[in-house]
Formats: structure tokens, C-alpha cells, sequence
């Protein structure tokens, strides 16, 4: 029967998936990359307006030329791939996937080690699993590109990393292997019973300790270099930002506080409050990697809102979107839809798609590689056959580096 | 005012409410009406009075009653009030941590009426909801089935009652995972431990059943009162339904044989694998209900979770609804289970189905709730467009011929939306305001 038939067709695509990945890694012998034409009835490159019955030439893992049909001829030898609408591969903000595994089991959560509140030498790297199933979920919606790294649940839980999420290993996933140190305020930073912080003080107090010791190390003639204090004094001197999640408004100002005090470079992360404080982190100048549009509310959360990303914007400050940190159940959350919802709440499409490409890319500091389609970027597309945002379009494909890496209908 | 003044004042409140409710029909005119019992009316007009659908038909041939209330919905989609078959709202919790099976535990004795997460829901279109204690329990206890309906001081303002006066609700089981604790002491270390503790307290129900038919009414004859018992008994008797929180394939399969063995009514609930042994849930005749979430696993239950199970459960010729599961996924955008649903082939037609006639059915309901039909119970909601669009709002939401929701109130579009004081819970804002100026600050 029917569900007989959905059952066995998954077995027929496991076998085939054999087949084509055996087949890929003989094309990859053969010729280090494809050559492709990606034909879309509308073109969002997000370096202008969109295209209608726009080309994307792809070769060398490079974009090799953006334009309408009548502009860009395929040449002879490319495969062309149609799609309804076309657009730069997805960038998620901020995650924990890859980190954490999607069985949610101890063995395979590794974005927080509960020794110590702070932990800014704990590289992302060392626990990234390029073949976490959540990543190959979020890369079959279009999500080319993830900032990823240890959860929000300790005051300084560890560094983040950016990878696309083809690779066959860590290393061939990553762009930039320390990309910031994450550092947690408020209540999901509180320390268990007994062990500091304890309180929102105590977290600051931590904090500047921490930075004083690394502005300390720096002026010396021989610094210490043990990790931790390798690390801090990047931090200190400004080539390593500080990823602070604040949600409450108390939080946010803490953050913009310890940046002037310390002169750091930060990016605000979560940060439900933020309308709140709207001209405070306008005048800071910092981005803000907002939390996921349906996370829920509650807690330190409680007053966030579908809204925010669309008055950020209209405020002029720098907005990404996330998909965040969950703890159960979805294990993750995927940035495609978030948006979506943030363009059904104040934000146009253009706008909200901007959250999650090239608005993320320039935030992350990965622009010149990713978020658009433009020539000599990174050939990473996604595809779909409707509206990318609307519930009922599906994810028809993927590219990353010019490898079509998904052709699953999602 | 004094005090005294203040209370008869909102008497005179209600009391002019309720009168207006009663004396005016209302017509919702020009709206596309997605009825769910026939066919949808692209130019149509619904028309409620005293909480009822009165009449759904074509503008054009529809007759008005004198003295309606006219709302023009032109542009604006109306169809049934949501049927959420599973959520937590009201941040209720049911069974303590003392035994696996408590049948006696009542989630009524525990939910907060006036808890933000009901007006959210309220925001999501939902006017009909399965309230249940949750999963870390073989039984957990007795479920509520409510209406959101609005201004609620307590609970039993939103209760829902048979024609005998008895207020309706299910029981909670669950198989699989949640249930079983490592050294857990009563609860049970194994799936087959936990079959054999649910059929033991049945095996027990169905003496205590025996015994009380063998009394035939004499008093000195009965059994003890037993309340976990009695509870079970009505699942016996098949005046109770069990709603079945099962995931994997083969907790789905033993949920099925026991009610097979103890001929009780099942719904099941989640069916993460559903697509899996979607024919002999089928078969079984066995009403599904599933949640839609963004990514598999979380759990061991629920990695091989497919958006795939509204589709492969429609083919299969089951019955299909979808709950929120709340907090799991919010309320407030409860219609999007649908759209990915259809996003993965369901039909348009059964996935809307799902949202309202099916959930009624599950619950008991259909002869009130789940479709514009008239006789029906007027929970209705006013939609800006396509039901399955993401850009799509719920305007409006209707319980009993009773507006609770309108997105242009500022306050409701809080609630909608989230922001600063979306999370306070209601102290009865919305007709009454009982408090204010109260205790001599005017």
C-alpha cells in the first residue's frame, strides 16, 4: 500500500544516494568541480533587484556570471538546473548544530562543557561533526552557510566557527575557524547552586576580572600563553569579537556598557528587548543576530516579539537571523522559516530574505565569500518552487562551492 | 465608586452584553467561506444569532435576517474555528511523581483560566482545545476539552458539557520513552514492563467494573470508591477517550493492541512514525493526530519524525487531525502544521479537514464544532487570505457567536505578535474590568 510505498521509496533513495555519492566522488576525481547554469524564473542575487528569468553560471566552485537569459548564454558542456526561484545559498546566524547532535543524547551534545562558567579557550572546531544529520536537514532547505558554536547556557561557554554545511570533514567544512567567543548574560548563565555567577552583578564583575587580566597580559613584555589567555588577549585587542547573548533590556545595556569599558568589538545576539532599547544599540553602532522570529516567550524571552527584525531594520541597525539554541524538541530550528515569518510581520521579502544572506554575511564578516550571487563569489545557491517563504513551497536543491549537493525535494 | 456600586455596574455590563449577544443576529457578508462539511462560497454570507450558526450560503441567494448586524468580510476568508487535539495551555500540570498510571489525576484541578497562553491560542484561531496532563506518565490523567472562550475567571467558565450536564475530556496515556526511568522505583525500566503495568490496572478496572454491575444497586454490595478506578471504567465503557502520546512504530502498534484488548476508544497522538505502519493504523480505525516540527530528533522517539505523515496517513484512508502540542510549537501559528503538511503532499482539502472536522471527531464534537454548518456552534475565524499562506493573519476569532479576538485591537495585536506585557496573564481585561479604580484610587 500507499505508506508501504513511501517506505520502500526511502529505501530506493538510500540505495540511490549510494549510487550518486560513489558517483560524485568519481565525478570529484575526474574534474575537481561541475560546470552549471542555474536557470530561475526570478533571480533573488540580493545584490540588486531580482531577475526575472535570470542565469546563474557556476564554475570552479565560483559564480561565473549573473544575469537575464537574453544577457547570459550557457556555454556548451553546462548542466542546467531550472528552478522556480533561485537564490543565494541561506545563512543561518547563530546555531549550535553540528555541536549538538540531533539524538540530543550526552554523547552527542558537545556545545557546553559544565566545568567552568568560563571557558573562551574551548574551540568550536574540536567538536564539530560535519556529518551531524541536523546539518544535512537544514543544507536540504538552502542553508549553505552556518555561524556555529557552543550553546548560550554558561557565562563564557566557548568560541564559534563558520562552516558551510558541505564538507567531508571539519576541516573542509570550515571558513573561519575561530569566529567569535560567545558570551551568555543573564539568566542562562547563572551558575548551578553554589558556583558563581549567581547573579546578573556577579556575571559583570566575572566579566571585566577577566578582561582587566587579558588587558594586563597584553602590556606585558612576555605575555602568558596558555589558551585562555591567548584567546582573551584576540578579544582585547579587538581581532576576535565577543558574541554577547542578552535578551532583557538590563542585559543588552550591561553589554554595550562592558564594550566602551573595554573598547571590544561585539555583536548582539538574542537580544529580545532590543526594541526596548532601540536608540542605545543604534548609537553603539554593533549589530544584532536576533533571536529566531517563533522562538518562544518566557523567561529572560518574554517580551519578544515577530516584529523585532522589521523595526531593527527600519532603525538602520544591522539585523541577522538565527535559528538559535534548543534544548528538545525541534532540536533546531531552520532559518528559512524564521524569516518567513519575520517577512509575514513588518519586514518586505526582499528585506527578510536579506536576514538570512547577505545582512548575515556582512555581520558574520564573510560578504566577500557568500550571501550574494554576484561574480567571484562562492557558487552557493538554493532553489525552490514557489515563494521560498511561503509554508507550501518546497526546497528543490542546493549547491555549495559549485557542487550540487542536494536534490532532495523538501 | 464604591465598591458596591462598582460590582452592579459590572453586573450591568454583563448583563447588557449578554442582551446584545441575544437580541441581534450578526451577517458576515461577501467573505469566501470555507464551510469544511461542502463546498467553499467564493462571495458568501454566514449569519450567526445566540452563539449558533443560523445560516452559510451564496450572497447572492442568502437571506438576511432584519436587524442583522452587518460585518462586510469582502476580500476575507472565514472558515470553522480551529480544533487543537493536544496542548498544554494553561500551564496545568497533572500526575505528581509518585506512580506511573494515576487515572484518578484531573488536569481541570490545575489549569490556570486566565494564563496568557490561552488568549496566544486564542490569536492562533483555535476555539476548541484538548488540554492534557503531560507525557512522563503511562497515565497522566484526565483531560479537559474547552472552549477559549473569553473573559475566563476560572476554569469552569470554559468548559464544554453534554446534554446529561457532565463537563467533556479525555485520558492521557503514553508509551515509548517519557515514561520510563532508569532505577525509577514504580515506573517502569522497559517498554514491556510498561504494556504490563497498563494492562494490570485494566485487568483491575474490569473487576471493579464486574463487581459494581454484580451489586446490581445495593449499596452494601459495592465496591469502595476508587477514583482512579472509576476513571478507567469509563474508558471500559467507552464513555472516555484515551489519547495515546506514541511515537515509534512499534509503540504505535502496542498502543493499537491494547485497546484492542481492552476495546477502548484511542486517539492516537504525535505518531512520529506514522507513515510507517500508516495501513494498520488505518485498519485499526484509529484516529491520528500529529504535530508537525521543524527538524527530527530532540528525542529518541521522534528521529525519524516525517512531514510526510499527514500525506501517508490520508493515503492510507485514516482519519487525521493536528494539535500544537503547546509550548512544543506555539499556538499562535497552529495553521502552518497544515501548510507543511500539504508542503508534503497532504491535500489541501484533507489538511484543513485535519484542522477542524477531524479534531471535533476525535473529541466528540462534531456536532457542534469543526464546520460552518448551520445548527453548528458559531467559532468561526476571519482570515486576511489564504489559510496556508505564511503572509495570511487571522484577523478575528469567534467562540459561541462572541468576538475574543481582533488583530486591530492593539491589545490582541500584542498578543498576536509578542512585545513588552504580551506574556501577562489576563486578569480579565478584555469585557470586565472589575478592578479598576477599585480600593479608593479614583
Amino acid at each position: 500500500m500507499e505508506n508501504g510505498k513511501l517506505e520502500v521509496k526511502s529505501k530506493g533513495r538510500s540505495v540511490v544516494k549510494i549510487f550518486l555519492a560513489l558517483f560524485a566522488i568519481h565525478c570529484t576525481l575526474l574534474t575537481a568541480t561541475a560546470q552549471i547554469a542555474v536557470r530561475g524564473e526570478t533571480v533573488w542575487t540580493m545584490a540588486g533587484a531580482p531577475i526575472t528569468n535570470g542565469v546563474v553560471l557556476v564554475n570552479n566552485g565560483k559564480i561565473e556570471a549573473v544575469g537575464s537569459a537574453t544577457q547570459v548564454q550557457i556555454p556548451a558542456g553546462y548542466r542546467t538546473i531550472t528552478a522556480k526561484v533561485v537564490t543565494p545559498g541561506l545563512i543561518d546566524a547563530h546555531t549550535v548544530i553540528g555541536l549538538n547532535g540531533y539524538l540530543n543524547q550526552p554523547h552527542d551534545q558537545m556545545a557546553l562543557d559544565g566545568g567552568a562558567s568560563i571557558q573562551p579557550e574551548l574551540r568550536a572546531t574540536d567538536a564539530y561533526n560535519a556529518e551531524e544529520r541536523l546539518i544535512l536537514w537544514v543544507r536540504e532547505f538552502g542553508v549553505t552557510t552556518i555561524h556555529t558554536g557552543h550553546q548560550p547556557s554558561a557565562l563564557v561557554p566557548g568560541q564559534t566557527m563558520i562552516a558551510k554545511t558541505w564538507g567531508k570533514n571539519v576541516d573542509e567544512a570550515t571558513i573561519v575557524p575561530t569566529a567569535m567567543v560567545a558570551v551568555v548574560l543573564g539568566s542562562a548563565a547563572t551558575a548551578p547552586a553554589g558556583r558563581s555567577p549567581g547573579t546578573r552583578a556577579k556575571q559583570m564583575a566575572m566579566l571585566r576580572a577577566e578582561l582587566i587580566k587579558a588587558q594586563e597580559n597584553a602590556a606585558k613584555k612576555e605575555p602568558a600563553k596558555d589558551l585562555k589567555s591567548e584567546i582573551m588577549s584576540r578579544v582585547i585587542k579587538g581581532e576576535v569579537r565577543l558574541l554577547v547573548t542578552a535578551h532583557r533590556d538590563q542585559d543588552i545595556i550591561s553589554a554595550l556598557r562592558l564594550a566602551k569599558e573595554f573598547n571590544l568589538k561585539i555583536v548582539l545576539d538574542g537580544a529580545s528587548d532590543a526594541p526596548l532599547v532601540i536608540n542605545e544599540i543604534k548609537a553603539s553602532g554593533f549589530p544584532v543576530i536576533i533571536h529566531p522570529t517563533m522562538a518562544r516567550p518566557g523567561g529572560d524571552q518574554a517580551n519578544l516579539s515577530l516584529e523585532t527584525a522589521a523595526k531593527l531594520k527600519a532603525a538602520g541597525i544591522p539585523v541577522a537571523l538565527q535559528s538559535g539554541y534548543e534544548g528538545y524538541v525541534p532540536k533546531t530550528r531552520v532559518v528559512l522559516f524564521e524569516a518567513a515569518i519575520a517577512a509575514a510581520n513588518g519586514l518586505s521579502r526582499s528585506d527578510a530574505l536579506a536576514l538570512i544572506t547577505i545582512d548575515a554575511a556582512k555581520i558574520l564578516g564573510i560578504d566577500k565569500r557568500v550571501g550574494s550571487l554576484e561574480v567571484g563569489k562562492d557558487a552557493d545557491i538554493a532553489m525552490y518552487d514557489g515563494d521560498p517563504f511561503e509554508y507550501t513551497t518546497r526546497a528543490t536543491g542546493t549547491i555549495i562551492n559549485g557542487r550540487v549537493v542536494s536534490e532532495v525535494v523538501r | 465608586m464604591n465598591r458596591t456600586t462598582f460590582i452592579l455596574a459590572g453586573l450591568l455590563a454583563i448583563a447588557t452584553t449578554v442582551a446584545t449577544a441575544q437580541e441581534r443576529p450578526t451577517a458576515f457578508t461577501n467573505a469566501r467561506i470555507i464551510t469544511i462539511s461542502g463546498a467553499t462560497i467564493e462571495r458568501g454570507t454566514l449569519v450567526i444569532h445566540n452563539g449558533k450558526i443560523v445560516s452559510v450560503g451564496n450572497a447572492a441567494t442568502a437571506s438576511i435576517p432584519s436587524g442583522a448586524v452587518m460585518i462586510d468580510a469582502t476580500g476575507k476568508t472565514i472558515m470553522p474555528g480551529l480544533v487543537d487535539t493536544h496542548s498544554h495551555v494553561g500551564g496545568a500540570a497533572g500526575a505528581d511523581g509518585t506512580s506511573p498510571i494515576q487515572p484518578d489525576i484531573r488536569i481541570l484541578d490545575s489549569i490556570n483560566a486566565r494564563s496568557a497562553s490561552l488568549q496566544r491560542a486564542q490569536a492562533g484561531g483555535i476555539t476548541t482545545v484538548n488540554v492534557m496532563p503531560g507525557s512522563g506518565h503511562l497515565d497522566s490523567g484526565q483531560t479537559l476539552y474547552l472552549k477559549l472562550r473569553d473573559g475566563a475567571v476560572k476554569i469552569d467558565d470554559l468548559l464544554i458539557y453534554d446534554s446529561s450536564g457532565k463537563y467533556l475530556g479525555g485520558i492521557k496515556f503514553a508509551n515509548g520513552t517519557n515514561a520510563i526511568r532508569a532505577g525509577g522505583g514504580a515506573f517502569p525500566g522497559t517498554r514491556a514492563k510498561s504494556a504490563a503495568l497498563v494492562r494490570e490496572q485494566f485487568i483491575k478496572a474490569q473487576e471493579y467494573r464486574d463487581k459494581i454491575a454484580k451489586a446490581a444497586g445495593d449499596a452494601t454490595k459495592l465496591p469502595p470508591r476508587d477514583l482512579a478506578m472509576e476513571a478507567l471504567v469509563e474508558v471500559l465503557e467507552r464513555r472516555r477517550v484515551v489519547h495515546f502520546h506514541t511515537h515509534r512504530h512499534d509503540d504505535i502498534m502496542t498502543a493499537l493492541r491494547l485497546a484492542k484488548e481492552f476495546n477502548f476508544r484511542i486517539v492516537l497522538q504525535h505518531v512520529s512514525e506514522a507513515w510507517k505502519v500508516a495501513d494498520e493504523i488505518a485498519k485499526a480505525n484509529a484516529p491520528s493526530s500529529i504535530i508537525l516540527i521543524d527538524s527530527p530528533g530532540g528525542k529518541l522517539e521522534s528521529v525519524d519524525i516525517d512531514f510526510r505523515n499527514g500525506l501517508a496517513l490520508e493515503r492510507a484512508g485514516a482519519l487525521v487531525g493536528f494539535h500544537t502540542d503547546d509550548g512544543i510549537t506555539d499556538s499562535r501559528w497552529f495553521l502552518r502544521s497544515a501548510g507543511l503538511a500539504v508542503r508534503a503532499g497532504m491535500s489541501r482539502e484533507k489538511a484543513l479537514y485535519g484542522m477542524t472536522m477531524a479534531g471535533a471527531i476525535m473529541l466528540d464534537l462534531d456536532k457542534r464544532v469543526g464546520s460552518l454548518d448551520a445548527g453548528k456552534d458559531a467559532d468561526l475565524i476571519i482570515l486576511s487570505g489564504d489559510p496556508l499562506s505564511v503572509y495570511t493573519h487571522i484577523l478575528e476569532t469567534w467562540v459561541e457567536g462572541k468576538k475574543v479576538f481582533d488583530r486591530s485591537n492593539p491589545k490582541d495585536h500584542l498578543i498576536a505578535v509578542g512585545g513588552k506585557g504580551a506574556g501577562d496573564d489576563d486578569g480579565g481585561h478584555h469585557d470586565i474590568h472589575c478592578f479598576d479604580g477599585d480600593g479608593g484610587n479614583e
